[in-house]
């Protein structure tokens, strides 16, 4: 029986994160099974004028092929994404990706609390957030949205983070569901990968 | 702030649209809301019924809200690399079948686009060949594209980008410091021409060798890209070219079978096909 009270209810994951986030990335795809069928939707920050590369690198450990998605694609079952560079990247009704080049939110394109809020908007309760390492406060007020429509919230322990600065944040303006080390996130997606399994 | 319901986005869109002629039902969801979220809050409106009342009431405000609207956020020489790509690949191209190059500049904001155009054209030597035709539904903001004024601190980041496209001289030799402000050499924009425009419901007004209308259409949902993507296509002389930006895609819509992908890198597309 899993600890985490899934109930199969989550049709997507958003991850967001920062400065220590890439090694937690690295260790959380490389464990995930290849039939795991949930979209992950990544907001990562990184510099905004390097295109290639960041993506590249997620993908040499990953057990299932990253893409940047391009504005208007669809969000696939099965499917990684990672928030491409200089553009905002929101989730809109009917399961689809927008790109934006608004304003930087917080110093970063993408923000993170842009990325998050549109999937709670898009997803409701449907969504599991996951915020991990980072050494500012993006990602906050977009858990607090998650939480609010109802999804579950996790943030990496601050403890166990390069800089946490970012889960913390989280952590104060919103009662976070859980707080988990690395160890506990990897074992997390291998409990929704075994719930999605046991519904068929 | 209060979640903004899509109801409420309707009454303000055919509101704005039976009074003003501006049809906005089909821009893109999510930042569209943003916008209207921003104008609640810099106005101090209550409610979007607060916003809609204004614009009932009065007409003048239209053109402000009009110009909060859209997203003016730009920067020269964004994407260097597809800069050198137009320098390198593009532009010499059209020249290989003309001696002219007419261009259409759609949705040109603020103009720091343009004058990266510019720029390009007079390092290649092809400033005089070009006629350029620079649109946005702003006229505010083709004002301030005329004027060629612009914070001295947006400098660094352009010079920056410009650098990385490796321009022959340095971006400085391209304006002069003012007060904290930056003043574009006027010359660059003498085969420039600035006109209001829509391109929602638009006609072709003309035809050119090259459209250019990067990170616009973002804003717009499907069905007014594919719209728009249309009209670009009748705009468009044969083996002429539609640039769009770095992360939007033409694949998927009605016209992409009279183009071909030039360069997906930088989504430079050719039309093969009237």
């Amino acid at each position: 029986m899993s600890q985490y009270n899934l109930n199969n209810q989550f049709r997507a994951v958003v991850i967001g994160g920062s400065a220590g986030s890439f090694q937690v990335i690295n260790k959380i795809l490389a464990s995930l099974p290849k039939d795991f069928d949930l979209p992950i939707i990544m907001c990562l920050h990184r510099l905004k004028h390097v295109r290639n590369g960041f993506v590249e690198a997620l993908n040499i450990k990953s057990t299932k092929e990253i893409t940047e998605p391009e504005d208007k694609e669809t969000i696939k079952k099965g499917h990684i994404y990672l928030a491409p560079a200089n553009y905002h990247l929101q989730i809109e009704l009917g399961n689809t990706f927008s790109l934006s080049t608004d304003e930087m939110i917080n110093n970063s394109r993408p923000s993170i609390d842009l990325t998050l809020e549109t999937a709670a908007y898009n997803y409701k309760h449907r969504l599991i957030g996951i915020l991990l390492s980072g050494a500012n406060k993006d990602g906050a007020l977009g858990m607090k949205k998650i939480k609010e429509r109802g999804g579950l919230t996790i943030v990496q322990d601050p403890k166990d983070c390069m800089i946490d600065t970012m889960p913390s944040a989280a952590l104060k303006i919103t009662e976070i569901d859980h707080t988990l080390n690395i160890q506990e996130l990897i074992n997390f997606f291998k409990e929704l990968y075994k719930e999605s399994k046991s519904n068929y | 702030m209060q979640e903004i319901e899509i109801a409420e986005l309707k009454k303000l869109t055919e509101i704005v649209r039976d009074k003003y002629r501006y049809d906005f039902s089909n821009y893109a969801m999510s930042s569209f809301k943003r916008r209207i979220q921003r104008i609640l809050e810099l106005y101090r409106f209550p409610s979007i019924d607060a916003l809609c009342k204004k614009l009932q009431d009065e007409p003048l405000f239209f053109k402000e809200f009009l110009s909060e609207i859209t997203v003016n956020v730009t920067e020269m020489f964004r994407d260097p690399s597809f800069w050198r790509v137009l320098r390198d690949q593009v532009l010499p191209n059209i020249l290989l079948n003309n001696n002219n190059i007419s261009i259409w500049h759609a949705g040109c904001s603020s103009g720091e686009e343009v004058f990266s155009l510019a720029i390009t054209l007079r390092e290649m030597g092809l400033l005089e060949k070009v006629k350029i035709i620079a649109t946005d539904i702003d006229t505010a903001i083709l004002e301030k594209a005329k004027s060629g004024i612009y914070p001295l601190k947006n400098m660094e980041l352009n010079q920056k980008n410009y650098i990385r496209y490796q321009g022959t001289q340095t971006l400085e030799n391209y304006y002069k410091e003012e007060n904290g402000k930056v003043i574009m050499d006027k010359s660059l924009m003498a085969n420039v021409s600035f006109q209001e425009h829509n391109l929602v419901n638009s006609r072709p007004f003309s035809k050119f060798d090259l459209i250019l209308c990067r990170n616009v259409m973002i804003y717009f949902n499907q069905t007014l890209q594919n719209n728009v993507l249309k009209m670009f296509h009748e705009s468009l002389f044969k083996y002429g070219y539609l640039i769009v930006g770095s992360k939007e895609s033409l694949i998927w819509c009605d016209i992409a079978n009279k183009f071909i992908v030039v360069n997906n890198e930088e989504k430079i597309y050719k039309k093969i096909r009237d």
